[in-house]
C-alpha cells in the first residue's frame, strides 16, 4: 500500500527526516507544504552540490543567485536584471498556456527585484516540424508567447529556437526576461521588520496548478494529458497591471520586500522571504482574496494562480499599498504578519492549520548527489569518423539543403508574430546574433542573446556546456558588446539516471570553467530535470542567456555586408571538425562524431580582437560562425546585407571541412579596404589567425577552395529558400 | 500648444508615443489617465496603442466606455485634434468617431515588420509633411487590424478623400501581396468627414529616430505640431 | 432572475477568418461534408429583472452597446427563468 506521503512524491527518507525535524507526525497542511518544498522543482536537492561549482562573483555582481533574479551593474546608478526560467512540462501538455504563462512567471521575477522589464528572449526546442504532434506544439508556443508578451508590452527581442528528435514529446520552453533599475529601487524576496504586514496583492486565488511544482519534478508519460488541470491559465492584461502597480510601490519606498507566488505559491513565496530575512511568518489563508468557494488551506497555500505577488511593506503603509493597487483596479490584502520566531505559522481563522520553521522548508531539505556514470552510447559516437562518408559532389545542393533545415532557416516565421519593438528601445532585433537595446536617456546599449548547441552537448557535455557560454559572449561580442554576465537554465533527463547525472556534472563543469575564463559569472538561473517521455531523456539542454554592455551604442555591429567591395576576413581558425555538425546531421542523419574542440584561450582572444575592432570602428559587419560552418555563416551575412559575395580560400582541409566544419571561436567580419591594415595589425596584437577571405560583390553568393569554384549560388535563390522554409513545412 | 497621451489600463505604447512628442519633437505632453473626464487644455490627443482592458471582449469595446472618452468625443466634435494609433484606432472605431470596425488579420497572426504605406490624402493636419502618392516606411504590430467598412461606407470614404495611408509596395503600388491583414481596399488609416480624427494601425512613433531604422513617422508628428503652429489652417 | 444566453455573430457577408481556417481544418480531418463554418462568441448572465420583457428590452440594450458590435456583429439571445 502507498503511503500518503509517497503519493506526494515523498520518500520514505524524506519523511523521516520531517518528522525529526517537527519533532512529530505532519498533519496534511503540512506534509502538502513539505512534498512541494522539497519537490526538485522548489528545492535543487538534485543539483545544489553541483551549482556551487559555478563562478558566482564580479565586480559587476550587485546580485547572485538565490533571489528572484541576478542584477549587474551597467554604470551611471544603473543595472540589469535578468533571469532564465523553463516551462517545459506545461508547454507539454498545453502549449498555448504553458509557454504564456512561463513567460508571466519570468516577468514577475524581474519586476520584483524593482526593475522595469525591457527585453524578453525565448530559448525552444522541438521535435521535427514533419510530425502533426510538434506542428501543433511549436503553433502553440509560439502563439502564447506572443500573446502574452504582446499583450503586457514588452518586446520579445530574440532567442533560438531549434529541432531534433530528442525533442519529440518533450519540447523545451525556457524564457528570459531583462529588467532595467536604479541602483536605489533594487529589491529583493526578503521578509523582516518584526509586525511589519504581509500582503498578497493582484490576482485573486483560485484552485489552479495544485501540486504544479510536484508535477514539473515528474517525467512525462502518456498519462501526462490527464493532468491538464494542473496547467495555470495566464492574464497578461491583470499582470501589466501589477507590473505597473508594483513599480509604482516600490518608487514610494513603501516596500521591504516582494517574490512572486510562482510555483508552490503562497508556501514558497512565504518560507523563502523569511528563509532569506531569517525571520518568521504568521498567515491567515482565510484573509487571502478567493476565486472559487470551500478552498481547503492547503489547496490556498499551493495554488498557482497567475499574477500574483506576496509584499512585505512597512507598517503603517498598508492604506497606501491599497490605494495604489486600487488607482490600478487591482486587490490588495493583509493576510498575516513578519515574526522573529522562525516558524511559518499558518492559520485558518482562529484555527492553526500548520507551524513549520521555515528553514525546514527551505534549507534543511535533504540534498542528493547520486551515482554519475558515463554513458554508454558515447563510445559509439565518438568512434564514428566522417571520413567513412560518401564524398560530396554537389556542394550548391548541400548548402541549399542546409539553408532549408528548420534550426539554420530564417526564424522570420516566429518572430513576426512578436511585437519586439514595443517601447522603442530596440535597436538591433530578432535575426541577430544578440539583440540590441539603447537605454534612453544614455549612450548605452544593453545586448541580449541565448545560446545552447545540444548535440554537443550529446556527444561531449563537457565541451558543450563550454561552447554554450563562449558561443553567447561571442554573439554578443559580434553586436559591439562587452559580456557582463550569465543566466542558465539547466534542462536535463532524469537526475536519479547515473548517465543523465553525468552528463549533468560534466555540462556545468566546461560551463563554469568557460564562465572563469570569459569574466561572465552566473547571477541567477533554473534546473529542469525529468525532461524524458516514455524513458527517453531530451539531449542534455543547458541553455546560457547573457547579458552585455555597449557603452556607446554608435559603435554597435550587426552581420550585414554592408557595401560592394567591402573585404571578408574570418577571425580564427578552421579545422577538421565535421563531428557534431549540423551537415552530418541533415545531410546523412547522424548526430555523432566528436563536437569541436573549444580553446578557451584562442576564444577569449578572438572576442577581445573583435570587440576592439567595432570600438575603433574598424569592421563593418562580424558574425559568429555557428551551426552550419563558415558557408552558412557567409550566407548569412550575404542575405542580410542583400549583397553577393566571391570568396576564396587555400586550405589543406577538404572542401567539405573548409566550407561546413563548425570550429570554435571563429567570427566572418567584413572591412573597407582603407581599414584592412589596422584589422590585420589589431589581429597581430591578440595573437589571433586573421585570414583573408574574399569580397563583398555580385548577386551571387560564390565561394572557391584551393581554386575550384564549389559553391555558385544566386542570393536570391539562397535567401527564399532560407527565408520560406518554416513556412513551407508548417504548410 | 499641448498633447495629450490618453492611458487606459492596459495601453502600452504610451510611453512611446510621450517620448516622441517630448525628446524628439521637444513639445509639451502629459498623460491623461481614462478615469479624467476633462480634456481641456490640450491641442492634441493621442490614443496610444496597447491591449486596453486586455482586449476582452472586443478590441476598444470597453475602453470606450471609459470617462475619458466622453471627454475625446466632445474635444474632437469641437474640432480637436485627435489621433488613434493601433489599439487607439479600434477605440476610436468602436466609439464612432470613425467609420467602420476591425477584424481578425486574415492571416490569424499576430504580425509586427515593418510595412509601405502610400499616402493617399497629404492635406490632412496628419500628413502636411508629406505629398500625395508618397510612400513611406512605418511598421504595424497588431493580431486584429483587418479593416472592414461596408460598400457603402467604402464609397463614402473614397469620394470624401477620408482614406489617408494604404499598404502597398515599396514603389507604391497597392497589390494584394502588400496587404498584411486583408484590410478593405488595403486600408491603414483613415479621417473622419471633418478631418480632424485620425486612426491608424501602422505606429508612427516607432519610426521617428534614426536610430531605431527609420523616421518617416516623425512626419506625422510633426504635421500636428506645422498645423497648430498656423493655428489649425492648411496653409 | 433570468439568466440570458446570449450568441454574438459575425454578420452574414462578413469573412470570417476563423471560421474559414477551421473549416479548412475540418476538412484536413477528411469531414468533407462541412462547409459554412462560422466561429463566433457565446455569452452568459443572470441579471435580477420585474419581468420577461423587461429583461429582454435590457439585454438588447447591452447587446447594442457593448456586447456586439453592430457594424460587423449580430446578436441573438434566450432568456432562461433562474
Amino acid at each position: 500500500m502507498t503511503k500518503l506521503w509517497q503519493e506526494m512524491g515523498l520518500t520514505d527518507y524524506e519523511y523521516n527526516k520531517i518528522i525529526e525535524l517537527l519533532g512529530r507526525e505532519p498533519n496534511y497542511t503540512e506534509l502538502s507544504m513539505f512534498s512541494v518544498m522539497w519537490s526538485e522543482h522548489c528545492s535543487y536537492k538534485h543539483s545544489r552540490p553541483v551549482l556551487r561549482n559555478f563562478p558566482t562573483d564580479g565586480p559587476q555582481v550587485l546580485q547572485g543567485p538565490g533571489e528572484n533574479a541576478g542584477v549587474v551593474d551597467i554604470g551611471d546608478g544603473q543595472a540589469v536584471a535578468f533571469k532564465i526560467e523553463s516551462h517545459n512540462h506545461p508547454s507539454a501538455i498545453e502549449p498555448f498556456q504553458g509557454a504564456a504563462t512561463g513567460v508571466g512567471g519570468i516577468i514577475r521575477d524581474v519586476f520584483t527585484m524593482g526593475a522595469r522589464p525591457i527585453a524578453l528572449l525565448n530559448s525552444l526546442r522541438f521535435g521535427s516540424l514533419d510530425r502533426d504532434r510538434v506542428k501543433y506544439l511549436f503553433n502553440g508556443v509560439v502563439s502564447g508567447i506572443s500573446w502574452y508578451g504582446n499583450c503586457i508590452g514588452i518586446p520579445t527581442v530574440g532567442g533560438e529556437v531549434y529541432f531534433n528528435d530528442s525533442y519529440t514529446g518533450n519540447p523545451l520552453v525556457n524564457a528570459m526576461c531583462v529588467g532595467l533599475l536604479e541602483h536605489k529601487d533594487l529589491k529583493k524576496g526578503v521578509a523582516s521588520g518584526v509586525g511589519n504586514p504581509v500582503m498578497a496583492v493582484g490576482a485573486r486565488t483560485g484552485r489552479d496548478g495544485i501540486h504544479g511544482a510536484t508535477f514539473a519534478s515528474e517525467e512525462l508519460s502518456d498519462e501526462s494529458e490527464e493532468k491538464r488541470p494542473s496547467v495555470q491559465v495566464g492574464d497578461p492584461f491583470m499582470e501589466k497591471l501589477l507590473l505597473e502597480a508594483c513599480l509604482e510601490l516600490i518608487r514610494s519606498g513603501a516596500v521591504i520586500g516582494m517574490q512572486d507566488m510562482g510555483a508552490a505559491g503562497l508556501v514558497s513565496s512565504s518560507c523563502e522571504m523569511a528563509t532569506r530575512g531569517g525571520s518568521g511568518m504568521i498567515i491567515d489563508v482565510a484573509k487571502v482574496p478567493r476565486r472559487e468557494e470551500g478552498m481547503e488551506p492547503y489547496e490556498v497555500l499551493l495554488s498557482e494562480s497567475q499574477e500574483r505577488m506576496l509584499v512585505i511593506p512597512k507598517k503603517g503603509k498598508e492604506q497606501l499599498v491599497k490605494e495604489i493597487f486600487a488607482k490600478w483596479g487591482l486587490e490588495a490584502a493583509v493576510i498575516g504578519r513578519v515574526t522573529d520566531d522562525g516558524m511559518l505559522t499558518i492559520m485558518d481563522g482562529e484555527k492553526k492549520v500548520a507551524a513549520v520553521p521555515a528553514t525546514a522548508l527551505t534549507d534543511a531539505c535533504p540534498v542528493y548527489e547520486p551515482e554519475a556514470r558515463k554513458p554508454a552510447y558515447l563510445e559509439q559516437t565518438a568512434a564514428f569518423t566522417p571520413e567513412s562518408l560518401p564524398a560530396v559532389e554537389e556542394y550548391n545542393d548541400v548548402l541549399l539543403r542546409l539553408l532549408a533545415s528548420p534550426t539554420i532557416a530564417s526564424k522570420e516565421w516566429v518572430y513576426r508574430q512578436y511585437d519586439y519593438m514595443v517601447r522603442t528601445n530596440t535597436v538591433v532585433g530578432p535575426g541577430s546574433d544578440a539583440a540590441v537595446l539603447r537605454v534612453k536617456g544614455t549612450k548605452k546599449g544593453v545586448a541580449v542573446t541565448t545560446d545552447c548547441n545540444s548535440l554537443y552537448c550529446y556527444l561531449d557535455p563537457f565541451t558543450g556546456g563550454a561552447i554554450a557560454v563562449a558561443e553567447a559572449a561571442r554573439n554578443l561580442v559580434c553586436s559591439g558588446a562587452k559580456p557582463l554576465a550569465v543566466t542558465d537554465c539547466l534542462n536535463f533527463g532524469n537526475p536519479e539516471k547515473p548517465e543523465i547525472y553525468w552528463q549533468f556534472k560534466q555540462a556545468v563543469a566546461g560551463m563554469s570553467a568557460a564562465c572563469e575564463k570569459l569574466g561572465t559569472p552566473v547571477v541567477s538561473g533554473n534546473v529542469s530535470f525529468y525532461n524524458e517521455t516514455n524513458g527517453e531523456a531530451i539531449y542534455p539542454t543547458p541553455v546560457v542567456g547573457m547579458v552585455g554592455l555597449i557603452e556607446n551604442i554608435e559603435q554597435r555591429c550587426t552581420m550585414d555586408f554592408k557595401q560592394e567591395g567591402d573585404l571578408i576576413y574570418l577571425l580564427g581558425e578552421t579545422k577538421a571538425e565535421l563531428g557534431g555538425s549540423q551537415y552530418l546531421s541533415v545531410i546523412y542523419g547522424q548526430d555523432a562524431g566528436k563536437p569541436p574542440q573549444l580553446d578557451l584561450d584562442l576564444e577569449a582572444a578572438v572576442q577581445g580582437c573583435c570587440l576592439e575592432a567595432i570600438k575603433r570602428g574598424l569592421i563593418a559587419s562580424a558574425h559568429d560562425c555557428a551551426e552550419g560552418g563558415l558557408a552558412v555563416a557567409l550566407a548569412e551575412c550575404a542575405i542580410s546585407g542583400r549583397r553577393g559575395c566571391s570568396v576564396g580560400v587555400s586550405s589543406d582541409l577538404t572542401a567539405t571541412e573548409v566550407l561546413f566544419s563548425e570550429s570554435q571561436s571563429r567570427i566572418v567580419v567584413s572591412v573597407t579596404p582603407e581599414n584592412e591594415k589596422e584589422l590585420l595589425a589589431l589581429a597581430g596584437e591578440y595573437n589571433v589567425p586573421c585570414q583573408k577571405l574574399g569580397i563583398v560583390a555580385g548577386n551571387d553568393l560564390r565561394i572557391m577552395v584551393n581554386g575550384t569554384e564549389v559553391v555558385s549560388v544566386p542570393l536570391d535563390k539562397a535567401e527564399n529558400t532560407w527565408r520560406e522554409a518554416i513556412a513551407c513545412k508548417l504548410g | 500648444m499641448k498633447f495629450g497621451v490618453v492611458v487606459f489600463p492596459g495601453s502600452n505604447c504610451d510611453a512611446d508615443v510621450k517620448y516622441v512628442i517630448d525628446q524628439v519633437l521637444k513639445q509639451p505632453v502629459d498623460y491623461i489617465w481614462h478615469q479624467e473626464a476633462d480634456v481641456s487644455g490640450y491641442d492634441c490627443l493621442v490614443l496610444p496603442g496597447g491591449f486596453s482592458f486586455g482586449d476582452y471582449l472586443r478590441i476598444g469595446a470597453i475602453a470606450r466606455f471609459s470617462p475619458v472618452m466622453k471627454g475625446v468625443e466632445r474635444f474632437a466634435r469641437d474640432g480637436g485634434l485627435v489621433i488613434g494609433i493601433c489599439n487607439g484606432f479600434q477605440i476610436l472605431l468602436e466609439a464612432g468617431l470613425l467609420p467602420g470596425a476591425m477584424k481578425i488579420n486574415d492571416n490569424l497572426q499576430f504580425r509586427c515588420h515593418d510595412t509601405f504605406l502610400r499616402v493617399e490624402n497629404a492635406t490632412t493636419p496628419f500628413t502636411g509633411r508629406m505629398s500625395a502618392g508618397q510612400v513611406v516606411k512605418i511598421p504595424i504590430a497588431h493580431g486584429e487590424g483587418n479593416y472592414y467598412a461596408d460598400e457603402e461606407t467604402l464609397a463614402e470614404l473614397e469620394k470624401n478623400g477620408q482614406v489617408v495611408f494604404r499598404y502597398s509596395t515599396p514603389e507604391g503600388e497597392i497589390t494584394r501581396e502588400a496587404n498584411p491583414n486583408g484590410s478593405t481596399a488595403n486600408i491603414a488609416g483613415i479621417v473622419n468627414k471633418e478631418g480632424n480624427v485620425l486612426g491608424m494601425m501602422p505606429h508612427p512613433e516607432r519610426c521617428a529616430e534614426a536610430i531605431l531604422g527609420g523616421e518617416d513617422g516623425k512626419l506625422i508628428f510633426q504635421s500636428i505640431v506645422d498645423w497648430l503652429e498656423r493655428g489649425g489652417n492648411s496653409d | 432572475m433570468f439568466r440570458a444566453e446570449i450568441k454574438v455573430m459575425l454578420k452574414k457577408g462578413v469573412l470570417d477568418p476563423q471560421g474559414g481556417a477551421v473549416e479548412r481544418s475540418l476538412h484536413a480531418l477528411e469531414y468533407d461534408n462541412v462547409s459554412q463554418v462560422r466561429v463566433g462568441k457565446y455569452m452568459e448572465l443572470t441579471l435580477d429583472a420585474a419581468d420577461r420583457e423587461a429583461a429582454k428590452q435590457q439585454v438588447r440594450e447591452m447587446c447594442e452597446r457593448l456586447l456586439a458590435n453592430p457594424v460587423i456583429e449580430d446578436y441573438t439571445f434566450d432568456l432562461v427563468e433562474v
